[in-house]
């Protein structure tokens, strides 16, 4: 009896468990697939000859080539690298010096960027931008970006470094390090897991993002790749779904690359707190 | 025991602190106070009154409200009720109940089949929004999409999603996307509860359900503020609906942050953009609001 019930629960266990796998797979299905074909539509069809002549019209097209490997690698790397740094400063600084109020002003930067988000402050960050004379700049999406991101980034670093006993940067001190010197030679070295985590997190981010260079940008020569995804149709007006999915699935690719290196490397839970 | 040293002076805090300051003060801090300026303007994009915005008052406000047309497609507050319904169903029911039910199923198990299917909703959830939003298109097309195929599979008619069930279809679509984040968030909050709570209730005998809903649930209250809240505040703002569908047809997918983008940047009139980017702020904070009180009445009965 026990032995019926023991296999009739695996069985639900395997058919529960395909299901809720076919639910989030078959949406992703087509782009898997469709690339691949050279007589791609919007079913879900296996290709009579799997080709890649599909991609090697995306690295043809020099557009495209320029928005994926120039403009959304200068924007996220960008951003990743300001963000990092500047939070990286400042959460050290809440984690580590005698400022008042310290635990209000994390919370209190959360609390404020979750309101102030980049879809209610659209017209103003585009005044701003315009302002500043940044309109179609890279550097205008980098700015933008970075200080949306920051007081988050600040938060997931602050937390780290919390986590980190102090004797390490109090014996480099009572030895005589100056404090620049002890922050640089001790506290950086063990904070860069932490660097890492908001880097990458950063990056996804940026990368991912459609409305900030959508709304900033003019030139389609500056357009990174998740805007420019949208200028591959004929003259008729209608999507070339052969170029438009194998483009799509080599922009994807460097996030999956990251989550699987991010999961391995620190397990995927710390990186999964915030997402914005 | 002794004093802890202090390991940054107060000043070389100051300065490692102060260029982020300068970042979230500039492009955080004065946005707030610079779109509440802008929204009592009749301030363009182009034209005269883009160089010189004149005053108006509570003009963009009062038509924003206007009850005559306040209900009309396209209008304010159509916009704020499917909005309203996007929320609701995509994140709290959507989104929280198959992260809770994802979370569930798998608690106390290992193996490959939990970590396949953890992945796969993972991964849904991190892919860019614009690759999301072509795969979705192509899944709910009339003709060759792979939801019709299957329903036909299964003898059912032909649905056409997109244009026949708009609103219900960005709700599926923002409910699969965001799962994840309440799956992991609910695992970990199971991860903590102690092994010790439910072997009592195995003694007792308590049935599956039972112990989620008298044992499990309870404990991890708190969590589940913290994920209500924040996919609530996620989905209010997010502009993914406008890569699938662009607000129509006819508005009926035209939440808040849409509409915004189409009378700020397509309409050209930053003035009302910025009445109703204000009114999302002011949403939006009540939100925050309500989640620290919440918080802070946790902790109260602690």
């Amino acid at each position: 009896m026990n032995v019926v019930r023991h296999v009739l629960g695996r069985v639900g266990f395997y058919v529960v468990s395909s299901l809720f796998a076919a639910i989030f797979a078959l949406p992703l299905l087509w782009l898997v697939v469709a690339p691949f074909s050279t007589k791609a539509n919007l079913s879900v069809s296996l290709p009579e000859q799997w080709s890649l002549s599909n991609f090697a019209r995306v690295f043809a097209n020099s557009f495209a080539v320029r928005a994926l490997f120039q403009n959304s690698v200068i924007q996220a790397v960008g951003t990743m690298v300001l963000v990092t740094l500047l939070a990286t400063l400042a959460a050290y600084a809440l984690s580590r010096a005698p400022i008042r109020g310290r635990d209000t002003i994390s919370y209190g930067l959360v609390l404020f960027s979750s309101i102030v988000t980049g879809t209610a402050a659209m017209v103003p960050i585009f005044l701003l931008i315009f302002r500043m004379g940044l309109i179609d700049t890279h550097l205008g999406v980098i700015l933008v970006f970075t200080g949306g991101l920051l007081p988050a980034a600040v938060f997931i670093m602050r937390d780290f470094v919390d986590s980190i006993p102090r004797s390490y940067e109090e014996s480099a001190l009572v030895s005589g390090a100056s404090h620049w010197g002890m922050f640089r030679d001790i506290a950086l070295p063990i904070v860069r897991p932490g660097m890492m985590v908001v880097g990458v997190w950063t990056f996804v981010n940026v990368w991912g993002g459609f409305l900030v260079p959508f709304i900033l940008l003019r030139s389609p020569g500056k357009m990174p790749a998740s805007v420019a995804i949208y200028s591959f149709y004929t003259e008729g007006g209608t999507p070339i779904i052969t170029l438009t999915t194998a483009y799509a699935l080599l922009y994807t690719l460097p996030v999956l690359a990251l989550y699987l290196f991010v999961n391995w490397k620190y397990g995927f839970r710390f990186f999964g707190g915030i997402k914005s | 025991m002794h004093k802890r040293r202090t390991i940054l002076p107060l000043r070389t805090g100051l300065i490692f602190l102060a260029p982020a300051s300068l970042f979230i003060a500039a492009f955080i801090l004065l946005p707030f106070f610079w779109i509440a300026g802008v929204s009592f303007t009749n301030r363009s994009l182009t034209g005269v009154t883009a160089a010189n915005p004149e005053f108006v008052g509570l003009k963009n406000y009062l038509k924003l409200f206007d009850l005559s047309s306040f209900l009309q497609p396209g209008q304010f507050g159509s916009s704020l009720v499917i909005t309203g319904q996007f929320v609701f169903w995509s994140a709290i029911v959507g989104q929280a109940v198959l992260g809770l039910i994802l979370a569930w199923f798998f608690y106390r198990r290992t193996g490959w089949v939990k970590e396949s299917v953890q992945t796969l909703a993972i991964i849904a959830w991190i892919i860019p929004d614009v690759v999301v939003a072509f795969a979705w298109s192509a899944f709910l097309d009339y003709d060759g999409g792979t939801l019709n195929w299957l329903i036909g599979l299964f003898g059912g008619e032909k649905v056409d999603w997109l244009l026949g069930l708009p609103l219900l279809s960005i709700i599926i679509f923002n409910a699969w996307r965001g799962a994840a984040f309440s799956m992991l968030l609910f695992s970990s909050a199971f991860g903590s509860i102690p092994p010790s709570y439910l072997e009592t209730a195995d003694v007792v005998g308590a049935g599956a359900w039972q112990r989620l809903k008298d044992i499990i649930l309870p404990l991890i209250r708190t969590h589940i503020v913290t994920d209500l809240i924040l996919i609530t505040l996620w989905t209010f703002n997010t502009f993914s609906p406008f890569l699938l569908t662009g607000g129509g047809p006819a508005f009926k997918t035209e939440v808040v942050s849409v509409l915004t983008y189409r009378v700020a940047f397509k309409y050209f009139d930053f003035g009302a953009g910025s009445a109703i980017g204000m009114v999302m702020m002011i949403i939006n904070l009540a939100f925050a609001l309500v989640y620290l009180s919440l918080l802070r009445r946790q902790e109260g009965t602690r």
